[in-house]
């Protein structure tokens, strides 16, 4: 059963990840997007890792397609070519990941042997977000903070560039 | 196998009696609204059809459903079809983890069921948060391919307001969660079991007044109701982002926006209110000896929670003019969002010490 779900959800986002680039229309490539992004949130519920796959929606679905959706919209781009002449950027950098891939498919094809749950493990995985929660907040407290922190500059960055107009006087 | 399709057979009873429930009400919902707004403005409301206009949304319904089908040229005719099922399917899907009433099971044979619960997953809130999110494609999609400007100004509009809004929806409820302990819908309302004010919104040690008028005020402009209905201004877009719809997909639309209404009522009802929760201990029919029918009391003490949250929307269209576009993003960015996160902040530190007290 877990391997019939995850079949799917590994073939619809292998499939729709290849429909965000091939298709020519920009919104019916942010609408494959969509679907990848529910099948990626699938996949963290077989998982049991479900308050990811929520965020999973929140963020990504809800909030950041919807402004790439935004975009796409008010530049009108019906059916633009200009990003289908960019083969020779896009072959510099997938020729040396395929290889890669493929030197890691030849090296050692050993699966790393998932061990069965402990008690531990299955209490966690039953109140997954407790358990991101203790996680983020002490082990890793230092990078949750850095990020944070990336974030804020991120913010007033944006803020900045948004306010430098108004700045000079100019208004629009 | 048996076992597998019985538990089948149970959900889909289930998702089919919360599904009525939520059409039933809808449809009772456009009563109430035009007569609660008649009323309000010193008029009768509709009375042409039935008793007292009663049979109204019938006739309304039937009107619908035979009216001429539209798409209009150059449209994109697969987008225009699939809008109006993408707005209405996550409106209806956050019903499955909203607890109707108390949090009992049945034992038949080997399983269990909850009757009052389609599911009870332990992110209930964050599924609906999610679910009410992707609402905002069935209108974008449906401006953007009617392939009229009213209708794309109007989904755009739409877009920037919802994305705004529904992050002050989300960090309203975020002191109840941290009160509460729990994302599961069914757990924050048994923890407000009891008295009254073991609400949510007067509880010792932060009550969260501030946090419903946050949540309030965003679910409104979330739902696109008035005075933040600006995707379908009519003075300014014809009807925004359904100009082009009619007949029963201008249909889906409009029960979207109602089943939306009554989501955003039921989750403030269940988060804030105490849910089926009496506003004493126990229930009054418990107490006359009949403990086994206490859940038609709890029932309709969620009825009564939801139906005056949907009785305030109305009462805001009835009173309040709508905001011009650049006041409703300031309004949200600059004054409903400062306060949601202070209450966390305040929340956060009040309920560190009570814990520390305890």
């Amino acid at each position: 059963m877990a391997e019939l779900f995850f079949g799917y959800f590994a073939g619809v986002i292998a499939l729709t990840a290849v429909l965000v680039v091939a298709l020519r229309n920009p919104v019916y490539s942010a609408l494959a997007l969509l679907v990848l992004f529910f099948h990626v949130a699938g996949l963290y519920v077989t998982l049991h890792a479900e308050f990811l796959a929520a965020v999973q929606l929140i963020v990504y679905a809800g909030a950041i397609l919807v402004l790439y959706l935004f975009v796409v919209m008010l530049l009108n781009l019906k059916q633009d070519d200009r990003y289908h002449h960019q083969w020779r950027i896009a072959a510099f950098v997938c020729v040396p990941l395929l290889l890669e891939f493929l030197v890691l498919l030849a090296g050692n094809g050993v699966a790393p042997q998932s061990s069965p749950l402990t008690a531990e493990q299955t209490a966690a995985a039953s109140d997954n977000t407790m358990a991101i929660g203790t996680t983020l907040f002490t082990t890793y407290l230092f990078p949750f903070e850095v990020a944070s922190l990336i974030l804020l500059v991120a913010m007033i960055g944006a803020i900045i560039l948004a306010k430098r107009d108004i700045g000079e006087g100019g208004q629009t | 196998m048996t076992e597998l399709g019985l538990r089948l057979a149970v959900s889909f009873t289930q998702i089919a009696a919360v599904t009525c429930i939520v059409i039933v009400t809808v449809l009772l919902l456009t009563l109430a609204e035009r007569k609660v707004l008649g009323w309000m403005q010193d008029r009768m409301g509709p009375m042409e059809v039935g008793p007292y206009g009663i049979l109204q949304p019938f006739a309304d319904a039937i009107k619908l459903f035979f009216k001429e089908d539209i798409v209009p040229a150059g449209a994109n005719k697969f987008l225009f079809t699939m809008a109006p099922i993408l707005a209405l399917i996550p409106a209806l899907i956050g019903f499955a983890v909203i607890p109707w009433g108390p949090n009992q099971s049945l034992e038949i044979g080997s399983f269990t069921i909850k009757p009052f619960i389609i599911s009870d997953i332990n992110i209930g809130i964050l599924y609906i948060l999610a679910f009410a999110s992707i609402g905002a494609y069935g209108i974008i999609l449906g401006g953007w391919s009617s392939n009229s400007k009213y209708s794309l100004l109007g989904g755009l509009r739409s877009a920037a307001q919802v994305i705004s809004y529904e992050l002050n929806v989300g960090l309203s409820i975020v002191g109840v969660l941290i009160m509460a302990g729990s994302l599961s819908l069914v757990q924050i309302t048994d923890a407000q079991s009891g008295w009254f004010w073991n609400w949510y919104v007067f509880a010792f040690p932060a009550p969260q007044i501030f946090a419903l008028v946050v949540y309030v005020i965003s679910a409104v402009a979330e739902t696109n109701r008035v005075p933040f209905d600006l995707p379908e201004a009519e003075s300014e877009l014809v009807a925004g982002f359904f100009t082009e719809y009619s007949g029963l997909r201008f249909a889906f639309f409009y029960l979207a926006e109602y089943a939306n209404m009554v989501l955003v009522s039921c989750v403030a009802a269940a988060m804030f209110l105490g849910g089926w929760n009496a506003p004493y201990p126990g229930t009054l029919i418990g107490y006359l000896g009949l403990p086994a029918f206490a859940w038609v009391e709890n029932t309709m003490w969620f009825a009564v929670k939801t139906y005056s949250f949907l009785f305030l929307f109305f009462w805001l269209r009835a009173t309040l003019p709508r905001l011009r576009y650049d006041q409703l993003m300031r309004f949200g960015w600059k004054v409903m969002l400062p306060i949601a996160l202070a209450n966390i902040v305040v929340t956060a530190i009040a309920v560190f010490f009570y814990q520390q007290m305890k």
